[in-house]
């Protein structure tokens, strides 16, 4: 069973450092995910891994093995990428049973692993047809279950769903870790489609220049990020820049053009005194017209778009600064018109609070 | 000023109709949204606007003049494609300008125009840069800078957001609409993203196998999907098949799978009916324990839990075998309702859609392309 450890690998292109000390250990039977914004080092993090890209220095051992000078074929890994590659001339039940073949397996022993693999896929239907007639995603799980056949319990994941249309990408992404987890694999996942990489994970890696910025279970990168990146790359969030009033244990006390807001810390709280930033996910300010609850502001509503299942609306705050929030289509708050005066709460418990990032908050927040 | 108007504009490649008989108008300085998924037809749409492809049959009116055989130079509308084709040898800033010195303003008033719509796409810093040092998703931005800065005020857009990441994509799509709005251009944009459809389009229009589908606002598309396909594609729907059993003032009783029953509002089909009814997976409620008397209450096992971020979405298999979705914005959840965990679900009558029974049934409707 496959734990795959990186340990402080290291990968220029030129002038440019794709990994800059990078260390991760993938436990076995683990669904983890890689997201970061473009150029931040999540593909060439899982292609070391895989053994298409060969770091400059650091290791990856998997199942206790050294692999770092290995080549891919000899990795035993499965990797599916976001080009789907399957063999033109062949149909999906040859296609899939391709690696057992080169592995010298009689056709007789190859039938076995292969209508397994082409059942739990639903790919029955499609054994005979060529890759020309698939779908997108019937061609991308014909990949996927070639990579798998030849008996890889490691799962290389890079950007697989990402040539899909919506709709397919989200019914595969279920359809992915459920055979993920049927089959006991240990999955690297990377994903630009952070939706994706939410419900499918059990622990979220966050890059950003090559660097991991924070890990952890989904759930708590988008509730308690400890870093102020995550809040901002994992779903969104609405930044507040304030002074710290006040500490205690795990509630503070912040000064924001006048007005004071509670909030929480998340990790270490910046000293009183100093520069902080509130960061506070859209979908948790509450709106109403008329309030006596704390932690509110008086807003105008600047603009609002219909999104289906929600309402976005933009409010300006009386001291000029925008907030984004995410209200649901019932209820009172799903009538506000532009230019209607309304009270924005900040939940204490959802309002967290950052040290002031020592490069600035723009810089911090940055995606390039 | 540009309105447009297509009259049952087909377009063939072959045996395969790209356009299929498609008729709509956009009105003057109205932002619309294509939204399709591959194949659909919708870059063929716009390249036909653009004069790039010529109909195999229908019309093309922009500004209340046939425009079929009017060349692309001509038609006073701006093409921006997807792959986005900059001039290498020049700056940032130097394509930005190209088009408004074409057209002779004076350089001042041309660089000011590039520089405004440069800072828009978030490239002002990058003016004297070369298109071969910045990475595809500036490329992009450089090409929509470019043609928003064309003169042109009819804008034809193919997926300008397509290339970027997904947090900058977010960014500009409001930017993108107030700019539009600002210059009071029209302007079609082309994309497969439900979202940025919804958020950006005044109205939107749906293409599936070159057939338009429907044609609405956001609002309206969202919530009186006219077919199934715009119902499934357009958000995420729960879709049950079921029989009318009987119809009254108040509204019909279905019998789903299993003599389940459920009422509807709409009473538009005969009993023995064979129908489809849909309801949306946010308004589909779900609880631990069945509460007061909610309309249409059925149960269910909780087959998987997924956590999308603002909400977690519940898979629930129904004790006639059929899977309904419920979410849960992530806030409220916290009623901790488990993998495996028996639940109600239920729904209000005035929630759901109800749709003919497809001649080739459920999944052919559901697919994508």
């Amino acid at each position: 069973m496959p734990e795959v450890v990186v340990s402080r690998i290291k990968k220029d292109y030129g002038k440019v450092t794709a990994l800059n000390d990078v260390d991760l250990t993938i436990k076995d039977g683990e669904y983890l995910s890689i997201v970061g914004p473009s150029g931040c080092g999540k593909t060439t993090l899982i292609k070391s891994i895989a053994g298409v890209v060969q770091p400059d220095s650091g290791d990856v051992t998997i199942d206790g093995d050294r692999v770092t000078q290995l080549p891919i074929e000899d990795r035993g890994v499965g990797y599916v990428f976001q080009e789907i590659a399957l063999f033109p001339h062949m149909n999906v039940y040859d296609n899939v049973s391709y690696g057992l073949m080169v592995k010298g397996a009689a056709p007789a022993e190859r039938e076995g692993p292969v209508e397994e693999m082409l059942h739990m896929m639903n790919l029955e239907g499609y054994v005979t047809s060529y890759p020309r007639e698939l779908s997108g995603g019937a061609k991308q799980k014909t990949a996927i279950s070639r990579a798998l056949t030849s008996g890889s319990t490691l799962l290389l994941l890079d950007e697989p769903l990402g040539a899909l249309d919506l709709k397919v990408r989200t019914v595969l992404r279920y359809e992915l870790r459920r055979l993920v987890k049927d089959l006991g694999l240990t999955a690297v996942h990377v994903t630009h489609d952070q939706e994706e990489a939410l419900s499918v994970s059990d622990t979220i890696v966050v890059m950003k220049a090559g660097r991991i910025v924070e890990s952890g279970p989904p759930m708590q990168l988008y509730m308690r990020p400890r870093e102020i990146f995550t809040a901002k790359f994992l779903g969104e969030a609405n930044f507040i820049p304030g002074t710290m009033v006040e500490s205690k244990a795990r509630r503070v006390k912040v000064k924001v053009n006048g007005s004071e807001l509670r909030a929480i810390n998340v990790e270490t709280s910046p000293a009183v005194g100093e520069p902080c930033v509130l960061a506070i996910r859209p979908e948790f300010i509450e709106l109403s017209k008329k309030t006596r609850k704390p932690n509110t502001w008086a807003c105008e509503v600047a603009g609002a778009s219909f999104v289906g299942d929600a309402i976005r609306y933009t409010l300006r705050a009386k001291d000029g600064s925008t907030l984004l929030v995410k209200a649901p289509v019932t209820g009172v708050e799903a009538s506000l018109e532009e230019g209607q005066a309304v009270y924005a709460t900040f939940p204490e418990g959802r309002l967290l609070v950052y040290r002031q990032p020592p490069e600035g908050l723009e810089k911090a927040l940055s995606l390039e | 000023m540009p309105s447009l108007r297509l009259l049952n504009v087909t377009k063939r490649f072959g045996s395969i109709k790209a356009l299929d008989d498609v008729t709509f108008e956009v009105r003057d300085r109205e932002y619309l949204c294509v939204l399709g998924s591959t194949g659909s037809g919708k870059t063929t749409l716009l390249r036909s606007i653009a004069g790039i492809l010529t109909p195999d049959e229908g019309e093309i009116f922009i500004d209340g003049k046939k425009a079929n055989t009017v060349t692309p130079e001509e038609r006073n509308a701006v093409y921006v494609p997807q792959s986005y084709a900059l001039f290498p040898h020049m700056t940032v800033l130097d394509n930005v300008m190209f088009g408004p010195l074409a057209k002779e303003t004076k350089r001042a008033a041309a660089e000011e125009t590039a520089m405004r719509v440069l800072k828009l796409v978030r490239l002002d810093g990058r003016a004297d840069a070369l298109p071969s040092e910045l990475s595809g998703g500036m490329q992009q931005r450089v090409a929509l800078a470019r043609g928003l800065a064309s003169g042109s005020s009819l804008l034809l857009l193919d997926e300008p957001l397509g290339a970027l990441d997904v947090r900058l994509r977010l960014e500009l799509r409001g930017e993108l609409r107030k700019l539009a709005k600002d210059s009071g251009f029209t302007v079609i944009h082309v994309t497969h993203d439900q979202e940025e459809a919804m958020t950006i389009g005044d109205r939107i229009l749906v293409l599936r196998r070159g057939k338009l589908q429907q044609h609405g606002t956001p609002y309206h598309v969202y919530n009186r999907p006219e077919r199934i396909f715009v119902a499934n594609f357009v958000g995420n729907t729960n879709f049950l098949e079921a029989t009318v059993k009987s119809r009254g003032k108040e509204g019909s009783t279905l019998r789903l799978r299993e003599d389940l029953e459920v009422r509807v509002l709409d009473p538009s089909f005969e009993p023995e009916e064979a129908v489809i009814v849909a309801i949306r997976e946010e308004k589909t409620r779900i609880t631990p324990e069945p509460v007061g008397d909610e309309p249409n209450r059925l149960s269910g096992e909780v087959k998987e839990v997924h956590f999308l971020g603002s909400y977690i979405r519940y898979a629930v298999r129904l004790t006639n075998g059929d899977e309904v979705a419920a979410r849960l914005p992530v806030g409220e959840a916290e009623a901790e309702i488990r993998h495996g965990d028996w639940v109600s679900i239920s729904f209000d009558p005035a929630d759901t859609h109800i749709y003919e029974y497809p001649t080739l049934g459920l999944p052919s409707e559901l697919e994508a392309s």
